[in-house]
């Protein structure tokens, strides 16, 4: 089946493409894109989709959700996450390591990228726990969990603790060329901690988690890259000072990258008081200034990368007291309305820079294919609607989990449809009207 | 109807009218306290369920003999840990207790916030008696009550907390309650037991003991925990009686007419000299009276009892 979607705004960051123009798929991948289709390709009984007003952009892909599956089934499985993912726009998902038991050898990265195959709509690349068990001590079998599938190497979630067990697991991903995804939390400053250590939490009686203690990771982790040559991305960036290590070092041209989520850019703590468990998260939202270097450090490309950090929990691990509900929110169905809504739209970031944020960049991160609408590259394609008003809806989700702080936000632009492999996984696209079909 | 159409979560989220009222109302209170009976028919009918999450025998006390003498009908809830922990969410204990049709809730929880969360799952009054770290508004009434009556309004009195400002609830309450109500505040403690931020307060901050409770009017001293020494936040107890611990000697720094208060139990030799906790300043014994009167007074205003004693 061929499929043409006619007139489209077609943004690739990767190939340097902007222009308004047509897209054909065939057999599962993109054999034309860019100007106007030439009518001696267009063929009887093509599908076309009216594209006009549309943008037309690379798949998206989200570098870090958790789909829970397998141990946590009741809060996400990869089916239901994947939908969630299809839904947001996102044509590729990477799930992190933190299931139980923990994704930290090679049958268990067999076992996502089979389930994986049977069940999702979307691409999910498999990664590995840096440690076996997550228990921060032995590492796993990093090199056979790469072969098995693996993209990249995580302590997601279980952040490396000790300096020299961080080193050897450097050295080890250098050695087979795996770049080391790091959450950077010192534990010794976060016990018992539930949102930021600020005025807020001041008054509120909670117990802080000061930035230092992911500042002080931001920057020992950046050293051991020097020093080991490992390719370091940093998960979920969240303070000024710590996107100031980035910058820095970027400069001095270490290998680093690293990602942040819509939480850290829209959010501050003041959005915990009355105790919302839905903002409770980690690294925990933080400060107007904090969320003013996120949004600096996006605009001048410190920031590599956007992901959600989606983070499925049962309605009962957050109707409850503060300090007992769990960490995390889901980001998949909100995420791209995020960005369009509070960059793009707000004019921190062009359009094209928050696409490639959500797709090239992610994809080069990892060294995974995908990210850009080469022709004979599969036809990944999500197609967005940048000004639809909508209204977050928890209960419209293809997610099992309703953790959403945005609930009943406005937001403008939303994933019209998406394609995996040239199958519309997501969405009803409007069929061009007969007369617009050239033969 | 009720005066106070709300429930008592936080001094933060009130103003400095509805204070006035309620300590206006707990000086009526207090007369009922000194009657020969003590017993008077405003909210019969009315059923008080205490909700304590946590230990404390004394604020229980506190509140049930406030329902009592009030006549209303007091049931007590004592789980020994959170509700967590037993395997039942705290939101299934509190449907269960609101389909009881209790007209009050009195939380005691140690998760900050519980008093909040509770209140979104009742249609029953709630009031806090402590929450986790965060604040005891029963406590912050009591002591502006018991100050009041000494020095017969709080405006333009100074007022220094000393000790573990970071873990109190009842320094956070006391700090939004006397500085809604015109006094001033002073937090007085080593830098490991000052919350994060906290010169963004409306308050001095003292690591100084002495110049903290300088030409102090009231001087509120708190319980030290013996766990903080074991987090790290001070080296020993007695280097903390040495340096933060109340005593003759630095109280002369204060005013000479101070009040010395302690919302109890007393670590006699550590925070406080026993020669200071007993001594003349010492006000610790009116607190408690005065706890009674203060929970008398939020009672009756939120359960909008009558005083006629046929009812209404």
């Amino acid at each position: 089946m061929r499929l043409v979607i006619k007139g489209g705004r077609i943004i690739d960051p990767r190939n340097g493409l902007d222009t308004v123009g047509d897209l054909l798929v065939e057999d599962g991948v993109i054999a034309w894109c860019g100007q106007h289709l030439p009518d001696a390709m267009a063929l009887d009984g093509d599908v076309v989709f009216d594209a006009s007003g549309l943008i037309v952009a690379p798949g998206l892909i989200d570098m870090h959700v958790h789909l829970r599956e397998p141990g946590f089934e009741y809060k996400e499985t990869i089916e239901s996450g994947g939908r969630a993912a299809a839904a947001g726009g996102f044509t590729a998902v990477v799930p992190m390591p933190n299931t139980n038991p923990a994704t930290d050898n090679r049958a268990m990265v067999e076992f996502v990228a089979r389930r994986a195959r049977e069940t999702s709509p979307v691409r999910v690349w498999p990664t590995v726990a840096a440690t076996r068990g997550n228990e921060n001590e032995l590492m796993s079998e990093i090199a056979d969990a790469k072969e098995a599938g693996a993209v990249a190497v995580t302590d997601d979630a279980f952040p490396l603790q000790s300096a020299e067990l961080t080193r050897r697991v450097m050295e080890y991903c250098a050695t087979f060329d795996l770049p080391l995804l790091t959450h950077c939390e010192d534990k010794t400053m976060t016990r018992g901690g539930v949102m930021n250590e600020g005025l807020v939490s001041t008054l509120m009686g909670l117990k802080g988690m000061p930035r230092a203690a992911e500042e002080i990771q931001v920057a020992r982790n950046i050293r051991l890259a020097e020093l080991t040559g490992c390719r370091l991305h940093i998960l979920h960036i969240s303070t000024a000072r710590s996107i100031e290590l980035v910058r820095e070092a970027k400069r001095r041209g270490v290998s680093v990258t690293c990602e942040t989520c819509p939480q850290y850019f829209t959010l501050t703590d003041e959005s915990a008081l009355g105790y919302d468990t839905m903002v409770k998260c980690s690294p925990p939202v933080r400060t107007a200034e904090d969320v003013d270097a996120v949004r600096a450090g996006l605009a001048d490309g410190t920031i590599d990368a956007i992901a959600t950090d989606h983070a499925p929990h049962a309605a009962h691990e957050k109707e409850c007291e503060f300090q007992a509900a769990a960490f995390g929110m889901v980001g998949l169905e909100t995420a791209l309305g995020l960005v369009l809504t509070r960059l793009v739209h707000a004019g921190v970031i062009g359009l094209a820079d928050a696409i490639r944020k959500m797709t090239v960049a992610p994809a080069s991160i990892l060294g995974i294919p995908g990210g850009h609408l080469s022709v004979q590259s599969p036809a990944d394609i999500t197609i967005i609607d940048p000004d639809e008003r909508w209204t977050v809806d928890p209960e419209a989700f293809q997610s099992r989990a309703r953790n959403t702080p945005f609930a009943g936000w406005e937001l403008r632009g939303r994933a019209v449809a998406t394609i995996v492999g040239g199958q519309i996984v997501h969405g009803d696209l409007v069929r061009a009207p007969r007369g617009r079909v050239r033969a | 109807m009720s005066a106070l159409n709300r429930n008592i979560l936080a001094l933060r989220e009130m103003s400095a009218d509805e204070i006035q009222l309620i300590l206006d109302q707990a000086q009526e209170m207090k007369e009922i306290l000194s009657r020969p009976i003590k017993k008077v028919p405003t909210l019969r009918g009315k059923s008080v369920v205490t909700l304590f999450f946590e230990n404390s025998t004394r604020t229980r006390m506190s509140f049930e003999m406030a329902a009592k003498t009030l006549s209303a009908d007091v049931t007590g809830f004592a789980a020994s840990t959170s509700s967590v922990a037993k395997g039942e969410s705290l939101k299934d204990t509190i449907l269960t207790l609101n389909a009881m049709k209790a007209d009050a809730f009195v939380i005691r929880h140690s998760a900050s916030g519980a008093a909040h969360f509770i209140a979104r799952h009742t249609s029953a009054r709630v009031i806090n008696a402590g929450d986790g770290t965060h604040e005891h508004p029963t406590q912050g009434l009591l002591d502006m009550l018991t100050i009041r009556q000494h020095k017969g309004t709080l405006r333009g009195l100074t007022v220094a907390i000393v000790g573990d400002i970071a873990h109190s609830r009842v320094a956070r309450s006391n700090v939004w309650g006397l500085t809604k109500m015109g006094a001033k505040v002073r937090l007085v403690g080593p830098r490991t037991l000052l919350p994060a931020d906290v010169e963004q307060l409306p308050v001095e901050v003292h690591t100084d003991l002495r110049r903290g409770i300088s030409g102090c009017d009231v001087v509120n001293v708190l319980r030290i925990q013996m766990e903080r020494q074991d987090a790290g936040l001070f080296p020993s107890v007695r280097e903390y009686a040495q340096t933060f611990g109340v005593n003759r000697s630095v109280l002369r720094e204060a005013k000479p007419d101070v009040l010395v208060m302690h919302p109890g139990p007393m670590n006699r030799g550590i925070e406080i000299t026993p020669d200071v906790a007993d001594g003349e300043f010492s006000v610790v014994t009116e607190q408690v009276t005065n706890g009674v009167a203060v929970r008398m007074a939020l009672l009756y205003l939120l359960l909008g009892g009558s005083n006629d004693a046929s009812g209404h």
